[in-house]
């Protein structure tokens, strides 16, 4: 056998180096994307921490928003956050439960469910400044003045989808014949969802709250128009409050050197809750797995 | 469950089986009548606007508060275009990662990168403004934007893109934040959507002697290809809706321009930017038209995402 | 799959959960209420505005929480009554205030300095006038070497690079002061007019002063104008100004102060003065002042009446951290007008506001 090959086997080995190196290329080209992508997380994370790690001191915890020129905290803004959080979510959850069991336990595939889980993603995905928008048009110009429950109204109706999204999604993991089971003991259907469905999508469940918690806690557009803010420590919920994205938001805007400072602070602060709060729901969700 | 089950209910004869099965079908409703609500207070209060101006309102480039003259052109343009922009840039660095962990990556990797890609989506937005404020502004005014007026610039037609002064800011900086910020979330489904393609079609590929890139790009890329395109438009819609991460590096201009690097303005930064202190009906009133038709936009842009992706689950089957 | 009794891990979340509650309920009994006396508008006051607030809190322990959005911003607040002032330095006209049933007083005068981010220049340094920067913020000039510009510096070295127009992207006062400065020196700026905000012709928006300041900081090549606190706080590159008289004049107390000499409160209808290129050897051209807008019939007379205490404690008592500022406080006979016009103040039945309280 001769050992030139012909002209066809050449090309085709020619052909075949050449879609292996074009493969290798792409394969080195995405690897690269990712590691630019990866990196650039890391540099937020890292830039954060640097800028941010700087302004962490008791003060920051104990002393109320300070004037340009003076030397401050964040307590005002802290309280505010956790306060309007905790009670969106407080009324979020209730009504997002119970609009996710309508969903996963009643209406199943009926058109009603269908329609309803579309204006629920609608609302997931809408814009938060025009949830912002309504609530100032609705709450704010009815009361008069801006204040601290227009903000949890607003907070509110952007976290119940998320809320209805995910309790929908762990009920309809619960295997029926759970709920048959519970049936044929002549349980009534409500007490079957409340103590099986429930109990075994706890879980889940719970990880959607926290998930809303966590998204939440970002949100600064909706606040813009309904909280404000306030520069000083207030708990009446009945007026301006001050919040962690808002004054953040005014302040890294600000050419004031401490202000600035306590805007990457306050950053910081919001950035490690809401990560830790995605970690742990990531956790609780694999814990239900195992 | 289905009727089989339900029907195991039906024979109840006790007051708590309705009572709960109403109050969770009010609370359903409740969250359509949110919506309803949304739209209605929109509609309302932009009213004397639309009256006033008319369906010009929508084309007219003017922002002029000493003359009460308002249109959404150069707001809508801005928010469009940055989202292309987000896009443009976005979904080539979503496919990568999306092939390189789905076809390459080690196993014992797969899953902290894809936590770690996660993270970037649970960043809040703000924290990308100021970041982009203080990290990225100098770096594009010094280095980017130069190099790119002094390259791209300078050819003929496509160069009218790249004019300017470098002042850092502006719109091709809010596109590419937003790029980083549909990043996470276009990639994460555009992962679930390949690996919801069937093995078979996948190893019969590789059993013809197709290489990895191959299989990704003519197999499993064609197959899911409604899926993709369904991501890629969930993508646009979180970029067309984001504000406070364009506020802070987009300029704040009321005025078209050509070029990518002039600041210029979105419909959400103009009304972060200039809702609380806007004085008059009709100045408030075309802010909260502005708002609409954002809603409409990025309403009409989900509604096509999640249609293709329903569609998508549907021509897949089960993986 | 049989439902599991809670887990350690469930449990344990549970318990955290109610503990980060717990906690943010524990600040609770915390019943401090919330600010005596509200406010918002213009940033051009602001730093005067929480200097005055801060000494005041310690004077009295009352609390004004003024929330610096623009003057656009306190005329809508304080015409929605969502506030109980509002502060702008484009005063309302004298139809607008009885339409409205609002009273208005000046407060402070400050000084629109031009802030510049060039390289070796010092502040106090370059010169401009109102023509060349009419002409700047109309796009025509572009450039920092511009011929119009390097005959008002001649002796300095002016860099050929792009000019950064920075101008406000909300409602504000100070832009209303600029713009009618600009129109008094240049007819060009007809075509865009004076009001709070107006369709820029070039540049990009800031929100607020503190947003052009910080914009000016982080560009150079970059020019603005904010007020001069704002310049003086962050020590940035002001220039001088050519005034009417074709003197080129500092920002100072001083130069703010031959300004206002001229300034006639006493036949102003509704305290409508706008302060721009005035006449005098030593004035500050873009001298603006500032104001407070009050409803003229409180539906809280209690805090209707703790607003003016504590105006009038800022008036008779706040010169000095005024002055420490650049601000000039008002002339004493203005003052006298001003506690007059409080008395003017009614509740909901047309009674008079008392005026006792902290500052007496």
């Amino acid at each position: 056998m001769n050992h030139t090959p012909d002209a066809r086997t050449v090309t085709r080995r020619a052909l075949i180096k050449r879609r292996h190196r074009f493969n290798t290329a792409m394969t080195i080209l995405s690897l690269l994307m990712t590691a630019v992508v990866l990196l650039t997380l890391g540099t937020i994370l890292l830039t954060l921490l640097y800028n941010g790690l700087q302004a962490i001191r008791p003060s920051l915890f104990l002393e109320s928003t300070p004037p340009p020129g003076s030397a401050g905290g964040l307590a005002n803004a802290i309280y505010g956050s956790l306060v309007m959080t905790g009670i969106a979510v407080a009324i979020a959850a209730p009504v997002g439960i119970m609009a996710g069991t309508f969903l996963a336990e009643y209406a199943r595939n009926s058109r009603l469910a269908e329609f309803v889980r579309f204006i629920n993603d609608v609302l997931l995905s809408a814009p938060s400044i025009i949830i912002g928008l309504f609530v100032y048009g609705v709450v704010v110009v009815s009361m008069g003045h801006f204040s601290a429950w227009a903000g949890i109204i607003a907070l509110a109706i952007i976290a119940t989808p998320i809320i209805v999204r995910t309790t929908e999604d762990m009920l309809s993991l619960v295997p029926d014949n759970l709920r048959e089971a519970g049936a044929a003991l002549g349980t009534p259907r409500w007490k079957v969802i409340t103590s099986i469905s429930y109990r075994a999508a706890f879980q889940g469940i719970l990880t959607g709250v926290l998930l809303a918690i966590a998204r939440v806690s970002g949100e600064t557009a909706p606040l813009l128009f309904t909280a404000l803010s306030n520069q000083f420590w207030s708990t009446d919920l009945n007026a301006p409050m001050a919040n962690l994205p808002v004054v953040i938001f005014q302040f890294a805007m600000s050419p004031y050197e401490d202000w600035r400072n306590l805007a990457w602070g306050g950053a910081l602060l919001i950035t490690t809750a809401v990560l830790a709060l995605n970690i742990v729901a990531r956790l609780s969700a694999k814990g239900r797995k195992s | 469950m289905s009727d089989i089950t339900a029907s195991r209910f039906k024979s109840r004869m006790n007051i708590g089986d309705p009572l709960f099965k109403g109050l969770t079908f009010f609370f359903a409703t409740l969250v359509l009548a949110v919506l309803a609500a949304i739209v209605s207070v929109l509609v309302m209060d932009s009213l004397p606007a639309l009256q006033k101006f008319g369906p010009a309102f929508v084309w007219s480039q003017h922002w002029n508060p000493v003359k009460d003259n308002y249109g959404a052109l150069v707001p809508l343009v801005g928010t469009i275009v940055t989202a292309l922009i987000a896009l443009i840039i976005g979904v080539p660095f979503s496919f990568g990662m999306a092939f390189f962990l789905t076809e390459l990556c080690p196993h014992w990797a797969r899953q902290p990168i894809a936590i770690a890609i996660e993270l970037l989506a649970a960043v809040p937005s703000i924290i990308y403004g100021i970041w982009g404020l203080f990290v990225l502004v100098p770096i594009f005014q010094h280095y980017i934007e130069p190099a790119l007026i002094a390259t791209i610039g300078q050819i003929p037609i496509i160069g009218l893109l790249f004019q300017g002064p470098a002042i850092g800011m502006g719109v091709l900086l809010a596109g590419f934040i937003l790029a980083l910020m549909i990043l996470p979330f276009v990639t994460s489904v555009m992962r679930e959507v390949f690996s919801a393609v069937p093995a078979v079609l996948r190893e019969s590929a590789y059993g013809l002697g197709a290489t990895r890139w191959e299989v990704v790009w003519r197999v499993v890329l064609p197959y899911s290809r409604v899926g993709v395109v369904g991501a890629i438009m969930l993508g646009l819609g979180r970029a067309l809706g984001e504000t406070m991460a364009v506020t802070f590096v987009i300029g704040n201009a009321h005025r078209l321009s050509l070029s990518l690097m002039a600041p210029g303005t979105t419909i959400s930064s103009t009304l972060a930017n200039e809702f609380t202190e806007a004085d008059g009906a009709i100045y408030t009133s075309s802010l909260i038209a502005l708002g609409l038709v954002l809603f409409v936009l990025t309403f009409t842009v989900l509604a096509i995402g999640k249609k293709l992706l329903l569609r998508n689950v549907g021509k897949g089957g089960t993986a | 799959m049989i439902p599991q009794p809670e887990t350690k891990r469930g449990i344990m979340l549970r318990k955290l959960k109610s503990l980060s509650f717990a906690t943010a309920l524990a600040f609770a009994p915390f019943t401090v209420h919330a600010a005596d006396i509200s406010g918002a508008g213009a940033t051009f006051p602001y730093p005067v505005y929480a200097k005055w607030a801060e000494a005041y809190f310690k004077e009295t322990g009352l609390t004004m929480n003024y929330q610096s959005i623009g003057s656009g911003g306190g005329i809508k607040q304080i015409k929605a009554k969502t506030v109980d002032f509002g502060a702008t330095d484009a005063p309302m006209k004298p139809a607008d205030l009885k339409t409205f049933n609002l009273i208005q007083f000046p407060t402070v005068m400050g000084a629109i300095v031009p802030v510049v981010n060039l390289d070796g220049v010092k502040p106090s340094e370059m010169v401009l006038n109102g023509h060349v920067l009419a002409e700047i913020y109309l796009g025509h000039i572009t450039k920092w070497n511009d011929p119009a510009i390097a005959a008002l510096n001649k002796g300095m070295v002016l860099p050929a690079i792009d000019i950064a127009v920075v101008h406000r992207s909300d409602g504000s006062g100070t832009t209303f002061n600029f713009t009618t400065y600009l129109s008094a020196t240049n007819a060009a700026w007809d075509e865009v007019g004076v009001g709070k905000a107006v369709e820029w012709p070039a540049g990009l928006g800031g929100k607020g002063n503190e947003g052009v300041a910080a914009l000016v900081g982080h560009m150079t090549g970059a020019i603005g104008y904010v007020e001069h606190s704002y310049a003086h706080q962050n020590h940035m590159i002001y220039t001088r100004m050519i005034n009417k008289d074709g003197h080129a004049v500092e920002p100072s107390l001083e130069t703010i102060q031959a300004a206002a000499a001229n300034a006639d409160w006493a036949h102003a209808e509704g305290n409508y003065l706008v302060l721009a290129n005035q006449p005098g050897a030593d004035s500050w051209p873009m001298t603006a002042a500032t104001f407070i807008l009050m409803q003229k019939v409180q539906d809280k007379p209690k805090t209707g009446r703790e607003t003016e205490d504590f105006f009038i404690w800022a008036m008779d008592k706040g010169d000095d951290l005024a002055k420490d500022l650049v601000y000039v406080p008002m002339p004493d006979n203005v003052v006298s007008m001003t506690k007059a016009l409080m008395q003017t103040l009614t509740d909901k039945n047309n009674k008079p506001l008392p005026l006792a309280g902290h500052a007496l």
